[in-house]
């Protein structure tokens, strides 16, 4: 890695702090950071650049997520972590392609993530049947479920976007989603 | 309470929008019901994920914007593992190295040759055959494609291979003093393949004649001999060709006088354009009316197509000392020339039971 990189390498505490203070350039530079270090991890183990962005990605999630419950103790660099938790990501996704061959090259050291890589891919699961539940439901469900438990609009505000005439046929037509949409994604397996 | 109904209330319990009391009440309903317990839980659960998914769609989104600014590429060039530099400098170099390869190779090949050519006394190679270093020569596996096919038999015993041609019909053969120079028996071998003892009777060094006698009871006289031995010198680009045994069989190659002096005016020798190689010595050279003009016996190696026979007069001439050296007497020579208007097929037809593989046994 270049000297510039290493000039503009936040501290840890640094990242912590603007995550939890949900700053947006926090995690712009924290993943800009570190992006290169999982990339050379990736691309000479057999992976493209696009894996090495989605591993890279999942574990910049995970570590977000972390930091967010604030559990994160510092016992390991930020670094380390993610290094490590990209190393256990794909050390599983090459044995799900079959094409690890026993000896992953290592370019740094890394602590055991296993449990942190474990909730996180129930997590997923539950995302992905949330996805395709969520896909499955149809408009104008969709964008009222969307609206009113995502984005926390009032119902006066889907009220006048989908044109009901009083709020009562909206609650009902939300109710009959939110119904429809508990039974899509508990159906799946 | 309508199904519909309570889930509204659920939410309002949940986001906190419910007044004191009806609060109240929705407590006490949750802790008499169970069932309405169950649903508040499964319902703040399922919302909680929903949320959770919106925020990571959401995250998601933000990486994929701060990713979609990074150079990948130059990272990847960056990243890659670099193989060892004397692998890249193959990879990059390797026509232009292929070829430095190839010019070496063929500068040391030349240089070796030339350097091999010089070293080898005044550039004038006796073509004698050495059995032994083609023997080894096969084994090593270098001449396989040349067809330098020796019988073991023979392998184990001969050392020194040239030609020799018949003076007489009772057993006179004519070759090259340096074929048998290292001799320690000779023997001769018919274009039928049967070898017969023979037995040096004369030899000149300084002319490079030297004549054998068959003395194996098994030899039957051969008859007239079909050429004649011209006692003259021969004219300047007068056609002539040799018979002899270059390989195991019989080989013919033809050409012409190129200068009437041997190397450095040598008078003994002519200068021929006839092709030689190792084991041609000591054979005949004939002009196209059958007349043996001289014998076979060098060529030049730093100059192509250069090669010599020394004239047939050296040859009469050794055959008088003959007479006066030894026991034996002078030989009376075929006067008849049979071979004189035939075709130079015809005439080498005549030739073959006359020319014989001179084989020489010597001690290491």
């Amino acid at each position: 890695m270049n000297k510039e990189s290493k000039i503009a390498t936040p501290t840890d505490s640094e990242i912590v702090f603007g995550i939890l203070n949900n700053s947006e350039s926090a995690i712009k530079r924290l993943y800009v950071a570190y992006f290169p270090m999982v990339l050379q991890l990736i691309i000479n183990n057999s992976g493209t650049p696009d894996d090495a962005k989605d591993i890279y990605q999942e574990a910049v999630i995970v570590l977000y997520n972390k930091i967010k419950k604030g559990d994160f103790e510092l016992n390991s660099k930020l670094k380390t972590f993610l290094y490590s938790v990209c190393r256990r990501l794909w050390l599983k996704r090459l044995s799900q392609m079959s094409r690890y061959g026993g000896d992953l090259k290592d370019f740094q050291e890394h602590v055991p993530v296993e449990d942190e890589v474990e909730d996180e891919n129930e997590r997923n699961l539950q995302f992905s049947k949330m996805q395709s539940a969520l896909g499955l439901l149809g408009e104008p469900c969709k964008t009222i479920i969307e609206d009113f438990y995502i984005n926390n609009r009032s119902m006066q505000d889907i009220c006048e976007r989908f044109g009901y005439t009083n709020a009562d046929n909206a609650k009902t037509q939300k109710y009959k989603c939110l119904q429809r949409l508990k039974k899509l994604f508990f159906q799946q397996k | 309470m309508r199904e519909e109904e309570l889930l509204e209330a659920i939410e309002r319990y949940i986001s906190g929008n419910m007044a004191a009391d009806e609060r109240r009440a929705f407590e006490q309903l949750r802790l008499q019901n169970s069932d309405v317990d169950q649903r508040v839980i499964e319902h703040q659960q399922f919302v909680g994920l929903l949320k959770q998914y919106g925020e990571r769609v959401e995250l998601e989104s933000r990486l994929n914007a701060i990713h979609s600014e990074i150079d990948v590429h130059a990272l990847v060039e960056e990243a890659t593992e670099r193989p060892a530099w004397i692998i890249q400098l193959w990879r990059n170099h390797h026509s232009k190295i292929s070829v430095a390869a190839s010019i070496a190779i063929f500068a040391i090949l030349g240089t070796l040759f030339v350097a091999g050519s010089l070293s080898t006394k005044s550039g004038y190679i006796e073509l004698v055959r050495e059995v032994d270093k083609l023997r080894t020569d096969i084994r090593g596996g270098k001449y396989r494609t040349v067809g330098q096919v020796v019988k073991p038999a023979v392998l184990s015993y001969d050392k020194y291979r040239g030609t020799g041609f018949a003076i007489t019909g009772n057993g006179l053969i004519a070759t090259n003093f340096h074929v048998i120079e290292k001799a320690d028996s000779v023997y001769v071998q018919n274009a039928a393949g049967k070898s017969y003892r023979a037995k040096l009777v004369y030899s000149d060094a300084n002319s490079d004649v030297a004549i054998l006698k068959i003395t194996d009871t098994a030899f039957r006289n051969l008859g007239p001999i079909p050429y004649t031995f011209k006692k003259s010198e021969s004219d300047l680009a007068e056609s002539v060709f040799t018979y002899g045994f270059p390989q195991d069989s019989a080989h013919y190659d033809d050409g012409r006088i190129t200068q009437q002096s041997g190397l450095n005016g040598d008078s003994i020798d002519y200068q021929i354009s006839v092709p030689l190689n190792p084991g041609n010595s000591g054979g005949p050279l004939l002009d196209s009316h059958g007349n043996v003009v001289g014998v076979v016996k060098a060529r030049l190696t730093q100059q192509q197509g250069v090669y010599f026979a020394s004239k047939s007069s050296y040859l009469l001439a050794a055959l008088d000392s003959l007479a006066q050296d030894s026991t034996i007497k002078k030989p009376v020579l075929n006067s008849k020339n049979t071979l004189s208007g035939l075709s130079r097929s015809q005439q080498v037809k005549k030739l073959r039971n006359y020319v014989f593989l001179v084989k020489v046994y010597a001690k290491n």
